[in-house]
């Protein structure tokens, strides 16, 4: 069993600066957990602390049913995957995978077959005699991945281990990483991954469930799908999606919603999703859901203002009573809505709109089934 | 089209010759520049091959009778010992100080680089004091301690202070080197479940190990040339080091026999010498790395 639980935890560095504000997270055995937030969110922090490389100044720790908050890392059954991938650089690759084996105590012949099988596993056998600097950066990273199998710990830990790489090389890793995580799981070998990115890409296709972090704070703990479809409040939502999600001021009245001279009627089934309702809001659509339109239906204005080719679909870019709003569409209808010239009409989909309290910035509208 | 070719073709032969005359320059200029400052050695090597009477008679460095005497005589020296005495008890001063040095400043400049500990500013300001320190001002305080030790006429005076990272220049060379070597490796040897000291040995070590060269070679020509320390803290002359020994041809002679003083000159600056080509690449990488990137 390789259950992370974290409770309150906090770090304060120096006395002074409040890095992690007593953060709560449950990440279940086997369960692959992205942590995700731009730079200075403290996820990195968080992921040290699990690790033991940061000491923690508040809270606690659980792995699997032991506290670990003073374990030193070596004891806390985790292994970790770094950024730069921290091989050894003095150590062939053989040595680098055995190392930590070696350091366990483990009888020589164990180590040996332990290599070959992780470097059958990630395909290195061929790099096995390679010193670490004669090595590109995808196959370090697969090294360093090596590195972390060859323990079988019950918790993997990965720190940011893909933004080295080209995208090429990245997308592929990805594959890989959530490949290897399913086998092991398959094998019914413990599995947990803490996976920190900031990069919303890795975060979506990998994830079980995605811990979004801004400011040492847990804003929104959920599946991919659940955090894109329902955004807790306005820094999930614009985070969260690429395009990002347009974010309109505006105001509410019972049957429609107001944006500048402009309105869009709210649909009933939107209406009764509203926990509350506040006066002033924000308004939330996706590019995606922002329909370019050349009917004479209900619709806002816009001025167009460039158009990115994307080849399967176009993002528009356009200038709603002055502020800046994307949307994307398929190549035949920007041709069709672009033929009268700048002037466009855009609908957004009534049941996917997200309407936030502008005063809080909690996102008002219930879950429902948008899709 | 002619026209541009052929006065491009002029502008390169012109590029070219300015090169050529500007290179030419250089090398004269570093050649003479150098030649000044090699001369004395150079005059050194060949004065040692002349007879007593030729060294003042000509100025020259070709010895014109080439003679071993004063090696043979040099060798043999005006006290009981040959010279070889003299090169072991070098060797006896200088093995266990660099090792100390290394073994020493190896663990302090890690504890400085890699932890937080209280009072570590203020003790490494003092570090770097000590560096600004003048030598000769703890001479006195030095000797007094070691005297009440009793470890006058021992080699420990030369040995201990070493081994105890006494050597600050070493010390902070070293922090300098280990604060240019991301911690990232240190961490992803404790995860693989190292303590401080496996990662220091297995880690920090060989990554350490152009700067660690560096110290090791500069303890041994600081020693090998140190003239002062043995002066101070040895007495008898079955210790003396190569350096007290050439001093001593000088003291017991009457007249002085220039040739046997330089022809030991010679071989005591030989195994520097020999040490400094053969590490010479580790020796500068270790400097620039550790100096000037740090």
């Amino acid at each position: 069993m390789a259950r992370v639980q974290l409770s309150n935890l906090e770090k304060v560095y120096g006395g002074a600066f409040k890095a992690v504000h007593g953060i709560n997270l449950d990440i279940e055995d086997g369960e692959f957990m992205v942590l995700v937030g731009p730079s200075g969110c403290a996820k990195s922090t968080t992921l040290r602390m699990v690790a033991g490389l940061e000491e923690i100044t508040g809270g606690e720790i659980r792995i699997g049913d032991h506290v670990v908050n003073t374990l030193p890392p070596g004891k806390r059954s985790i292994a970790m995957v770094f950024q730069n991938y921290a091989l050894y650089p003095h150590m062939k690759v053989r040595k680098n995978l055995g190392f930590g084996l070696k350091i366990a105590g483990r009888p020589k012949a164990e180590i040996e077959a332990a290599i070959q099988d992780v470097a059958r596993i990630l395909e290195i056998e061929p790099l096995l005699d390679r010193l670490p600097r004669q090595l590109s950066g995808g196959q370090a990273q697969r090294v360093a991945l090596g590195r972390a199998l060859i323990k079988k710990p019950g918790v993997f830990l990965f720190d940011e281990p893909l933004s080295n790489l080209d995208a090429k090389l990245r997308a592929s890793m990805r594959v890989r990483i959530t490949d290897l995580h399913k086998r092991l799981k398959e094998r019914g070998l413990s599995s947990t991954v803490i996976y920190v990115t900031h990069d919303q890409t890795e975060a979506m296709t990998m994830g079980d469930r995605i811990c979004v972090m801004q400011a040492g704070r847990i804003l929104q703990v959920a599946t991919p799908r659940d955090l894109y479809n329902h955004p807790a409040d306005l820094f999930v939502a614009s985070f969260i999606g690429s395009p990002e999600m347009n974010l309109i001021d505006g105001t509410l009245s019972p049957d429609t919603i107001h944006i500048g001279g402009q309105s869009v009627a709210l649909a009933p089934e939107a209406a009764s999703r509203l926990d509350h309702w506040p006066e002033q809001i924000v308004l939330g659509v996706r590019p995606q859901h922002l329909r370019l339109v050349t009917d004479d239906g209900p619709a806002l204005d816009a001025t167009m203002t460039g158009a990115e080719f994307m080849g399967h679909e176009v993002n528009i870019h356009a200038l709603l009573d002055g502020k800046p709003i994307v949307s994307v569409t398929s190549p035949g209808e920007y041709e069709a809505a672009t033929r009268a010239g700048d002037r466009i009409r855009l609908r957004p989909d009534p049941l996917a709109l997200h309407i936030f309290d502008k005063g809080t910035g909690r996102n008002a509208t219930r879950p429902a089934l948008i899709n | 089209m002619t026209d541009l070719s052929h006065m491009n073709a002029m502008q390169t032969r012109r590029r070219l010759r300015n090169q050529k005359i500007s290179a030419t320059i250089r090398y004269a200029v570093l050649f003479a520049v150098g030649l000044v400052m090699l001369y004395p050695l150079i005059w050194l090597v060949g004065a040692s091959f002349k007879t007593n009477a030729e060294i003042f008679a000509n100025p020259g460095f070709i010895p014109s009778e080439p003679t071993m005497e004063g090696y043979r005589k040099g060798w043999e020296t005006s006290t009981p010992y040959t010279f070889g005495r003299f090169f072991w008890n070098s060797f006896l001063i200088i093995l266990p100080k660099t090792i100390g040095t290394a073994i020493s400043c190896t663990l302090v400049a890690y504890g400085f680089a890699r932890f937080d500990f209280p009072f570590k500013k203020i003790l490494f300001g003092s570090v770097i004091a000590i560096l600004l320190l003048p030598n000769v001002v703890t001479r006195i305080p030095q000797y007094i301690l070691f005297r009440d030790l009793g470890w006058l006429d021992t080699f420990l005076p030369l040995w201990v202070p070493s081994a105890l990272a006494g050597d600050a220049f070493f010390v902070f060379m070293l922090v300098q080197f280990l604060r240019s070597i991301p911690p990232d490796m240190e961490e992803a040897a404790r995860v693989d479940g190292c303590n401080s000291f496996q990662t220091l040995i297995y880690i920090v070590v060989p990554m350490l190990a152009p700067a660690l060269i560096s110290v090791c070679l500069f303890q041994f020509m600081w020693t090998m040339n140190d003239f002062l320390g043995p002066l101070i803290y040895l007495s008898s002359v079955d210790k003396y080091p190569v350096s007290l020994a050439l001093k001593l041809s000088i003291d017991t002679t009457e007249a002085f026999e220039w040739n046997r003083i330089l022809a030991m000159s010679v071989l005591t600056i030989t195994p520097a010498l020999i040490v400094f080509f053969v590490a010479q690449r580790y020796f500068i990488e270790g400097i620039s790395t550790g100096g000037v990137k740090g």
